[in-house]
């Protein structure tokens, strides 16, 4: 127990996308599920190997195009029908049609402002600490190197069967992330 | 052409710079070193600092134009009855056109999934960005009370007034700022991983915190890819109706009124498709100098130029067809006034820069059916200059000429642009090119993780066909 909480997980190194994904995809065949995989650039079907398979940001975005919308045209109905009545060009106070571009505008504003902070808030970001950092190589992973993370806390964990099972892996070196 | 001849005869022609997309031979590493050298270790050319210090001067020159402007007035300009509207609304619509090849490149390009979009999607929506930040100076500045500008926009206040949204100028204070959000999100978020990057990459610990900040611990993880290009598809599906409705709702700004050619409704579309001909020609008019001085050929290739050249063909021949419209549609109303104002553009006081502006943007455009003049880079930018100015005269042709003469002689006029319009100008390209030039030293100007991806597709296509 005291071995486990020293260790925040195993990181393994690879050189292409494809043995990370085979290694993803074989880890997870092993039964280990608490893993990620980082990337210098997205690697299809890397997510979906590791369980991941969807993602309610399409909802979210949904969501925030039509509160945007619906906004923009409470707000255009209260102010110029309710609380401003004032009669231009002759045309009615409740005159939609020409409300459109701003409810268009409102809601592209908010559908797009949703997408964005929703995939920052999904991912858990801004995060300024994270264990992975703690190992030197890993800054290559935004350059050059894939890597495979099995954390302690999956409960098939085991510091020296988990080694043993990433070197097998292909795995071009194995390191120990401290928590 | 089965898969398999198009490898062999890849393979039989080594690299071409007019049909790649990116120089062989490019590793992830060698890509990711390549494009942050720029920004961390490289030393910044000479050229860097003579070019940012002419930019910071007409950058100076604007800020002393806009103090002397709010201390005394617009009537520094040379608007006035009947031309209420300068260049102020000229160098707006200009700039905001402008912006709009950034979006198309990064939105709609990737949404049609052209991967040559990659190495120019950075600095095209940079220069998106920047565009619009001159763009939004115009109006501001117009408003006589620049400090009340908050007048424009719908809040509960002790007037008991709301804005008047039956009037074209309102959308357009929603469709700007929609515009600006969406650009800036659409440009930070594909900046993300490479902050990271840099994060990883800089030396300096004062580097490495600030890059690092702007990264929010970004770390690559699949999950977050996952996520990321999720949002990054949608935010362009977002994206693409709203650059179109952005300059639609800025041509109403004209169309909406009553005055001869500007009630025409062949303006969203004719807008729209000049926003992205003059936005080409700026990414071209960019690009060629960049590629050069940075030594980027590997990734701005000849076939980058060559497609955008045909862009800027088409939209030019769509500009040129609104051309023919408006005086095709001005004859066949009947209407003496549209006739009037047809005859007025070709003839009148404002005559050389109407036949300029034909000469400009559906003339010397032509030289671009022929490849020979797409593959060579000094015609091309000169081209690209040429319609950046064609498309600025074009604003001015369409501002000025109906507002000068419109139904009643008395009521007729000139106008003249002041020393002060024009300082105003050159302080707004100041601006951006200032902008640019701080853009293109602290950020990467190629996106290092899309071009990342692009190296597995041009290893694949070089294959030797026997593997």
């Amino acid at each position: 127990m005291t071995e486990r909480r020293e260790l925040y997980g195993l990181l393994a190194e690879f050189h292409a996308p494809e043995a990370v994904l085979e290694a993803a995809r074989r880890a997870r065949a092993a039964g280990y599920r608490r893993m990620d995989a980082y990337t210098p650039f997205p690697v299809e079907g890397l997510a979906e190997a590791l369980g991941f398979h969807r993602t309610r940001l399409p909802l979210i975005v949904l969501l925030g195009g039509l509160f945007g919308g619906a906004l923009g045209y409470a707000l255009l109905y209260y102010a110029e029908v309710v609380d401003y009545p004032l009669i231009v060009g002759g045309k009615p106070f409740h005159s939609w049609p020409a409300f459109i571009p701003i409810v268009f505008e409102t809601t592209i504003f908010f559908a797009a402002l949703s997408a964005v902070l929703g995939m920052l808030a999904l991912n858990g970001l801004p995060m300024p600490y994270h264990p992975v950092f703690h190992v030197p190589r890993f800054a290559l992973a935004s350059r050059d190197r894939f890597f495979l993370l099995i954390e302690a806390r999956d409960p098939k964990f085991d510091p020296e069967a988990t080694r043993r099972f990433l070197e097998e892996l292909g795995a071009d070196g194995v390191w120990e992330v401290e928590p | 052409m089965s898969e398999e001849t198009r490898r062999a005869v890849e393979v039989a022609t080594p690299f071409d710079p007019r049909t790649a997309i990116l120089a062989p031979g490019h590793t992830y590493a060698s890509i990711t070193d390549k494009i942050s050298a720029l920004v961390l270790t490289r030393r910044t050319p000479r050229g860097w600092f003579l070019g940012f210090t002419i930019a910071f001067l007409l950058l100076g020159l604007l800020l002393f134009t806009a103090a002397y402007l709010l201390a005394t007035g617009v009537g520094i300009w040379g608007v006035t009855v009947p031309v209420g509207w300068g260049f102020d609304i000229i160098n707006f619509v200009w700039w905001i056109g402008i912006g709009h090849a950034g979006t198309l490149i990064s939105a709609i390009l990737l949404l049609l999934r052209q991967p040559w979009r990659t190495s120019i999607n950075r600095f095209a929506e940079a220069m998106t960005l920047f565009a619009v930040a001159c763009a939004g100076l115009y109006p501001l500045l117009h408003m006589g009370r620049p400090w009340l500008f908050y007048w424009l926009l719908p809040y509960p206040n002790t007037m008991g007034v709301w804005p008047q949204p039956r009037s074209p100028l309102v959308w357009d204070v929603f469709a700007i700022t929609t515009y600006a959000t969406v650009s800036f999100l659409f440009w930070f978020m594909g900046l993300i991983p490479d902050l990271a990057t840099l994060r990883d990459r800089a030396r300096r610990r004062f580097w490495r915190l600030l890059y690092g900040f702007l990264a929010m611990g970004w770390r690559g993880s699949a999950l977050h890819w996952h996520r990321y290009e999720t949002a990054y598809w949608l935010l362009a599906g977002l994206a693409t109706p709203l650059v179109v409705s952005v300059h639609t709702v800025v041509s109403f700004d004209f169309a909406i009124s009553i005055l001869p050619g500007w009630h025409a409704t062949i303006f969203p579309p004719y807008f729209v498709a000049g926003a992205i001909y003059s936005g080409f020609a700026m990414v071209m008019t960019l690009a060629i100098p960049l590629r050069k001085f940075y030594e980027l050929e590997d990734f701005i290739t000849l076939k980058h130029l060559d497609n955008m050249a045909k862009i800027m063909l088409a939209t030019g021949l769509i500009v040129g067809y609104g051309y023919m419209m408006e005086a095709f549609m001005a004859w066949y109303s009947g209407n003496p006034y549209e006739r009037f104002m047809i005859v007025n553009r070709m003839r009148g006081p404002y005559a050389p820069i109407y036949w300029a502006l034909l000469v400009c943007n559906v003339g010397v455009v032509q030289a671009l059916w022929s490849s020979r003049v797409r593959k060579n880079v000094k015609a091309l930018f000169a081209i690209a200059l040429v319609v950046n100015v064609g498309m600025w005269l074009e604003r001015f042709v369409i501002v000025v000429t109906s507002l000068h003469r419109d139904f009643l002689p008395s009521a007729w006029g000139m106008y003249y642009p002041t020393v002060f319009d024009w300082t105003m100008f050159l302080g707004t390209i100041g601006l951006f090119l200032t902008l640019m030039f701080l853009f293109i030293r602290l950020l990467p100007v190629i996106s290092i993780f899309e071009m990342r991806a692009l190296v597995p597709e041009v290893a694949e296509a070089s294959r030797p066909v026997s593997s």
